[in-house]
């Protein structure tokens, strides 16, 4: 995910391009920078709100607003655990534990090796078969503590 | 011949395995010579069997096994899997057993029975057969046939679908929009994330219908970010229904023109709130707007607008094809039609079950979920997401209608059911309740943007044992300020699981030093 000044500047400006004249243009827009570069920086806010006419407070009321957005780089991959009720019904305060254990981290933070973002989530729809895990794209159910453990273990080896 | 070999897409499937067995049995096929065609389907529902595969005999027949995970295939195929052979994983027809032979799947019928994304394989089970009767019907005919047929709102508010459509297609203007809410953000639901992956096509055709009812020419399905699974599969169904024809300026020859295309959110809970979900589309904050005006009078970009579920939309084909009728014939009460119930959390046989409105919840919990999976007693279940009720095992015998819930002060809701064993802590389940809501609110009124966080407060001095009764008084108190003072169901319904939980398991909260 690490891509130089210039990549971002051409990026930025291909997915303007690219949004120019749809209905609703924001969101798309702050996704496609997301799945680009990896998270929606002050520049990039600035720059979006000019070309939308829009003011910077606007946009970044915006992307502070969704959860999903980022505004600090994440690590090589996210790691998003479920705590929503179906999960907690098969104990997945135990695998939220044994997540922030292995990585070293809480909520928010990445991993000291810069690997693994780790994020809360509610619900993944996944609720039959629970505590679920996602991993950037990849989804895993009946996600115990030691299954965690290597599931971890299988991304760090990637 | 290639030997043909169903195994799910699904998104459940997939997070038990079902790539990494689909992959070992096209290595299996190549060791053995038998050539493979793998289908990649639907799911069937039966979460704890996936990952499940139908292998088709010479009669074409589907013959299914499961789970299969990619360890058990060198091993079944060594027992005779491609000839459809006894071993301990085989369980026969799907459709013979009795968990899928006891349900009456309307809205579901073909997922996991055919290739989500194929035109061809949706019109050979009777997919476009609605739509094709809507085409010869003027817009009050299919508002009628809907408002006919008793199909309220899926997403959880039970509105009546029809009189939505009723108050658009009355409504002048130039412009009027189709919106699929798909933000499926309730914890225990996943039917809308099932029907996207396994039947997209049916959402499509429901969401076109529901055009040429109104008189709208533009759509969006508004899909959560956690669901990349579906919106790959919406993506794929819209390309394969716009080549043929069903998309665009001129829907089959008809001269009428319908765009669709998928949003995706970016994980706001609050989204599933309609008006919210309006503004989000329109790329601003998803704080809830003030009613009126309604969405249908001036909903996106200000035009009149139908918003409804997927189920809501997915249900509309079957409608078309059959008749107000026929749906209508099945359900109790003024709950008509079924539903597709969602088996969650801690239960042995958790998966998709669609019902006839009416079954109980001890049926579901028991007969369909096989009881808890940890083999423990059930203690309690919330119904109806977040949002919903907690009820105890005296309220099993509920049957599952809007009205029966209603009058025991809970909520059907989107149908999803998370049961959970006698280790459930309820007072932290209401703890989690109001933490939810504060994490989720949009903040726009204060008593649950405040009422949350003061929530958490008063319930963590609770669970110290600090005056407890004085502290749950005033939690009561609270409640009642944020079901009546909130302007939406998010403040307005967070009370439903606190209360209940202190309702019916008093003894959680009594934690006096």
């Amino acid at each position: 995910m690490v891509a130089t000044e210039l990549d971002n500047d051409a990026n930025l400006e291909r997915i303007l391009a690219e949004h120019a004249g749809i209905e609703g243009p924001l969101l798309p827009i702050l996704h496609a920078v997301q799945d680009t570069v990896g998270h929606i920086s002050p520049e990039h806010v600035a720059r979006i709100a000019k070309a939308l006419n829009l003011s910077r407070a606007e946009v970044h009321g915006v992307v502070s607003f969704y959860h999903y957005f980022r505004q600090q780089e994440p690590g090589r991959h996210v790691v998003r655990v479920c705590r929503a009720e179906a999960c907690q019904a098969m104990h997945c305060e135990q695998t939220e534990h044994r997540a922030r254990r292995e990585l070293g981290v809480d909520y928010g933070g990445t991993s000291a090796d810069g690997l693994f973002t780790l994020e809360a989530v509610y619900c993944l729809g996944n609720c039959a078969a629970a505590p679920t895990v996602m991993v950037d794209e990849k989804l895993y159910g009946r996600v115990t503590p030691e299954r965690l453990a290597a599931i971890l273990e299988d991304w760090r080896n990637r | 011949m290639a030997l043909r070999i169903y195994i799910s897409r699904d998104a459940a499937a997939q997070a038990l395995g079902a790539d990494e067995t689909a992959a070992a049995l096209q290595v299996a096929g190549a060791a053995k010579g038998t050539p493979i065609t793998l289908t990649r389907v639907g799911s069937r529902g039966m979460v704890w069997l996936e990952p499940l595969i139908e292998v088709e005999d010479a009669s074409g027949q589907r013959i299914a096994y499961g789970p299969v995970t990619a360890d058990d295939v060198p091993e079944l195929v060594q027992a005779g899997l491609f000839d459809t052979a006894p071993h301990r994983l085989r369980l026969g027809r799907v459709e013979d057993m009795p968990w899928f032979a006891q349900q009456e799947r309307l809205t579901f019928a073909r997922v996991g029975v055919i290739d989500p994304v194929s035109v061809d394989d949706y019109v050979a089970h009777g997919g476009f057969a609605g739509l094709k009767r809507a085409l010869g019907m003027s817009g009050a005919e299919i508002v009628g046939e809907v408002l006919e047929s008793g199909l309220r709102g899926r997403g959880g508010a039970a509105f009546p679908t029809g009189i939505k459509w009723r108050t658009v297609l009355e409504q002048q203007s130039p412009q009027k929009y189709v919106v699929c809410n798909a933000d499926e953000g309730d914890s225990g639901t996943f039917s809308d994330r099932m029907l996207m992956e396994g039947d997209p096509l049916c959402l499509i055709e429901g969401m076109i219908i529901a055009g040429l009812a109104v008189g709208a020419t533009r759509g969006y399905i508004y899909l959560r970010c956690e669901y990349p699974h579906a919106g790959h599969a919406l993506r794929e169904a819209l390309q394969a229904a716009r080549v043929r024809g069903y998309l665009g300026p001129d829907v089959c020859g008809s001269g009428k023109a319908f765009e669709l295309e998928v949003r995706m959110g970016a994980g706001a809970y609050i989204c599933g709130e309609e008006t919210a979900l309006l503004e989000s589309l329109e790329g601003k904050r998803a704080e809830v707007r003030y009613r009126p005006p309604l969405p249908a009078i001036k909903g996106l970009f200000g035009a009149p607008t139908i918003i409804n579920n997927v189920i809501s939309l997915g249900s509309v084909p079957i409608i078309l094809e059959r008749s107000a009728a026929y749906y209508r014939d099945f359900g109790m009460g003024r709950s008509r039609g079924t539903l597709p119930i969602q088996l969650a959390g801690n239960l042995k046989r958790g998966g998709l079950v669609e019902k006839a409105f009416g079954v109980t919840l001890r049926e579901l919990l028991y007969d369909f979920g096989g009881g808890s999976a940890s083999g423990r007693p059930l203690r309690a279940v919330q119904v109806g997401g977040p949002l919903g009720a907690y009820l105890p095992e005296s309220q099993f015998d509920t049957p599952l209608d809007y009205e029966a819930f209603t009058a025991i002060g809970a909520l059907v809701g989107h149908g999803g059911i998370v049961a959970f064993d006698d280790t459930v802590d309820m007072a932290r389940m209401a703890r989690y309740a109001m933490e939810f809501c504060a994490i989720e609110s949009c903040g726009k009124c204060t008593p649950c943007r405040i009422g949350s966080t003061r929530g958490v407060e008063v319930i963590d001095r609770i669970l110290q044992g600090n005056e407890t009764r004085a502290n749950l008084a005033q939690l009561e108190n609270l409640c009642e300020t944020m079901q009546h003072g909130s302007l939406c169901g998010l403040g307005g319904m967070t009370p439903f699981p606190v209360m209940s939980a202190i309702k019916h398991f008093p003894g959680d909260f009594a934690r006096d030093r």
